[in-house]
């Protein structure tokens, strides 16, 4: 993974000790609320309903066992022992202090760790595919261009000050694991027809208030201009992206105002004009790409006694088979740690997890850990002959629960239970779907879905894109959830539509069931439950779920 | 009155005259609606002039008016507003303007670094606040990882 360098090291440390001035500043009174706002929150810090919340940039979501150590250290000192994994790939704390967080940023410091950027209105935390470099899908590796776009986005000069946050995504693969749709810009590296690899940029797309799918303004643009792309379409942002109302300030309304052909062509002129003085030299991609070579794996065929032992263990059977993937090389597996163990708030992380995690990665795959946007761990490059020592050590934490993309492995936000937006809870609400798979059976039988669950409709938990979206709402005071099928944040990206009107808490569950029972009924043979909710439409599930009210 | 300028604090030798006040003998910003008012009147006087831009007036179509002006005045009626630094990055980049760009009005501290990246080398700040104490914060990063106005390459091509 990326290392720092002096000039890294420096900028971070100036950053915390910029913070500690901000901070002390507003302390005195000498900063107003309104003037320190911007500043925190581009610190990642927020005030949250019960305590500041302070959230860590992990880039790309990948981490060395050392930085993990650093944020159970954090989560031990200075918050209630444990850490909040976001879909962004990033980490959250929910309770520290206002003025032990200049500490905590000097902490973060000394293992090339920030938080920078995570949030205010500015260009955020690059994300990326959690298989980058393991997958067999793999045109190229996209963290080396992650960490390009990551240094030349710290402390832009001209674009930190933008309508509204600003989100960016790189995939690499054939599948899209970073939903590059969804995002401000999403790049696609993709090839062209003189076999030359490049970007595809889309712009526009979104979550939220007013979701909206991606357009590609460029089909293919080379690796030189990737910096000058991406000016071209901040500056164009920053100057006519509207400012009068904060919830149409995202670049995904200008794009639908002037419409894609306007906005491309603002875009190309602007582009044409800065394109040669921003040159992004070869030499630095494969200075960067240095950084991301593979580790030294040990040449290896694929290990005979998994089979054995999968067959005497269904335990480790079902989770061999649901949390550990196919590696590109021979003798390897992808192992994903699930943070969706059944009655625990999604993603969430104890201190000791932590610790332990970190040496398990040390022991197993190379010292390294990533973060998926789906709110789990993975260990990329486990020898398979230690799957199942491995198995034993997780199950131990309570992170095995082999569910990875079933319905119990559900994306969800904080919920009303600590976030000052929210207009319902959404924690319970996973737990209480996590509930109804008294055997796991069941929950094998319905296979491959996503449940995502948001406490509002700023739509953290990523519910229009969920297979099955849950949005809380507020009426009259009480928490009502509103249902949404059909949505996808993949390669086939779809926004979901409303099954009909929301439901009471106490009913989520039972129409969670009812859908579940109408894609029994309805699904033909393999036929996973996106496939048949497209296939089929809402009518049969909405006549499951409400037609015996 | 003292504003900072490249660095340092000086007295502040610009009148900002508004839009129904008489033209003084001396050294006036004005803004661009009087521009476009009064162009001629005002080109035919011999004192120095200045122009102010708001955060969404058009640079495209005062482009050619630029030479007139030895300072051009950003004015930054919101900080949260960051238009005006894509105004200085093309007013120094693309038009080529080399006289003083100043910000004015409610910038904080904490953007004057951003903003003496993006071209700006003069600071009029709002009523209360004290230039000394603003001037470190010009100072607070060493690292730059982009080209802008001030360094013309990237960091990877600085790095050793």
């Amino acid at each position: 993974m990326y290392q720092y360098d002096n000039y890294d090291q420096t900028l971070v440390n100036e950053r915390a000790a910029q913070f500690r001035g901000q901070t002390e500043r507003f302390l005195k009174g000498e900063l107003s609320e309104d003037q320190y706002r911007p500043l925190r929150l581009m610190n990642g810090l927020y005030i949250q309903k019960h305590a500041p919340m302070l959230r860590i940039a992990i880039p790309y979501g990948l981490l060395s066992s050392r930085q993990l150590r650093m944020l159970a250290h954090i989560a031990r000192t200075y918050d209630k022992g444990y850490g909040h994994f976001t879909t962004r790939q990033n980490i959250q704390f929910n309770w520290p202090k206002l003025e032990d967080v200049p500490d905590v940023l000097s902490e973060l410091a000394t293992v090339q760790m920030h938080a920078i950027q995570t949030s205010g209105n500015c260009i955020r935390n690059v994300t990326s595919d959690h298989l980058a470099g393991v997958g067999g899908d793999e045109l190229e590796d996209p963290r080396p261009y992650c960490e390009i776009i990551r240094q030349w986005s710290t402390l832009h000069p001209e674009f930190s000050f933008l309508p509204r946050k600003f989100k960016i995504a790189v995939n690499g693969a054939a599948k899209d694991r970073a939903a590059t749709q969804l995002h401000d810009i999403g790049l696609q590296l993709v090839k062209n027809d003189r076999d030359e690899i490049g970007f595809e940029v889309l712009v526009g797309g979104g979550l939220g208030r007013t979701p909206i799918i991606g357009v590609t303004i460029r089909p293919f643009l080379e690796k030189k201009h990737l910096l000058s792309y991406l000016e071209a379409i901040l500056r164009v942002y920053n100057r006519f992206g509207r400012r009068d109302n904060k919830f149409k300030a995202r670049i995904k309304i200008l794009v639908k105002e002037l419409g894609k052909e306007k906005f491309t062509e603002m875009v190309e002129a602007e582009w044409a004009a800065i394109k040669d003085d921003l040159l992004l030299d070869l030499e630095e991609i494969e200075r960067i790409k240095t950084f991301f070579q593979p580790p030294p794996y040990v040449t290896l065929a694929d290990n005979p006694l998994l089979a054995e032992k999968t067959a005497h263990d269904s335990q480790f059977a079902a989770w061999f088979r649901h949390n550990t993937f196919p590696h590109k090389m021979p003798g390897y597996r992808v192992v994903f740690v699930s943070l969706k163990t059944p009655g625990k708030p999604p993603g969430d992380l104890s201190a000791s997890q932590m610790d332990v995690i970190a040496d398990l990665a040390d022991h197993y795959s190379f010292g390294e850990i990533r973060v998926t946007h789906t709110q789990n761990l993975v260990l990329a490059d486990v020898k398979q002959a230690d799957l199942h020592d491995l198995w034993q050590r997780l199950k131990s934490l309570e992170l095995a629960t082999p569910n990875i993309g079933t319905a119990t492995d559900i994306i969800c936000c904080p919920g009303l239970d600590f976030c000052s937006l929210a207009n319902a809870t959404s924690i319970p609400i996973a737990n209480g779907i996590q509930q109804i798979f008294d055997n796991l059976d069941y929950l094998y039988d319905l296979g491959d879905i996503r449940i995502n669950v948001s406490g509002c409709m700023n739509g953290c938990g990523h519910h229009t894109v969920g297979h099955i979206g849950i949005l809380g709402v507020d009426k009259k005071g009480e928490e009502w959830y509103q249902i949404t099928l059909g949505g996808s944040s993949g390669k086939d990206a779809s926004l979901g539509e409303r099954l009909g009107p929301s439901v009471a808490k106490d009913q989520v569950c039972h129409a969670i069931e009812a859908i579940f029972q109408t894609y029994r009924e309805h699904r033909l043979e393999d036929e996973a439950f996106l496939e048949t909710v497209r296939r089929i439409g809402m009518r049969p599930f909405q006549g499951r779920v409400y037609g015996d009210n | 009155m003292e504003i900072i300028k490249d660095g340092h604090i000086v007295a502040n030798d610009w009148r900002h005259l508004s839009d129904d006040e008489a033209l003084p003998e001396q050294a006036v910003t004005v803004s661009l609606l009087r521009w476009k008012n009064e162009r001629d009147r005002l080109l035919a006087c011999s004192v120095p002039l200045g122009l102010r831009l708001n955060s969404d007036d058009s640079l495209e179509e005062i482009a050619d008016d630029l030479k007139y002006f030895s300072i051009i005045v950003l004015e930054f009626r919101q900080f949260t507003d960051g238009r005006s630094f894509s105004l200085a990055r093309l007013l120094r980049e693309r038009y080529g303007f080399n006289g003083e760009l100043r910000a004015r009005g409610d910038f904080l501290r904490d953007q004057m670094f951003f903003l003496s990246r993006v071209g700006v080398n003069a600071f009029e700040p709002n009523g209360s606040a004290n230039a000394q104490e603003l001037l470190p914060a010009l100072q607070e990063f060493t690292v730059k990882y982009q080209a802008a106005v001030d360094v013309k390459e990237p960091l990877y091509r600085r790095r050793k």
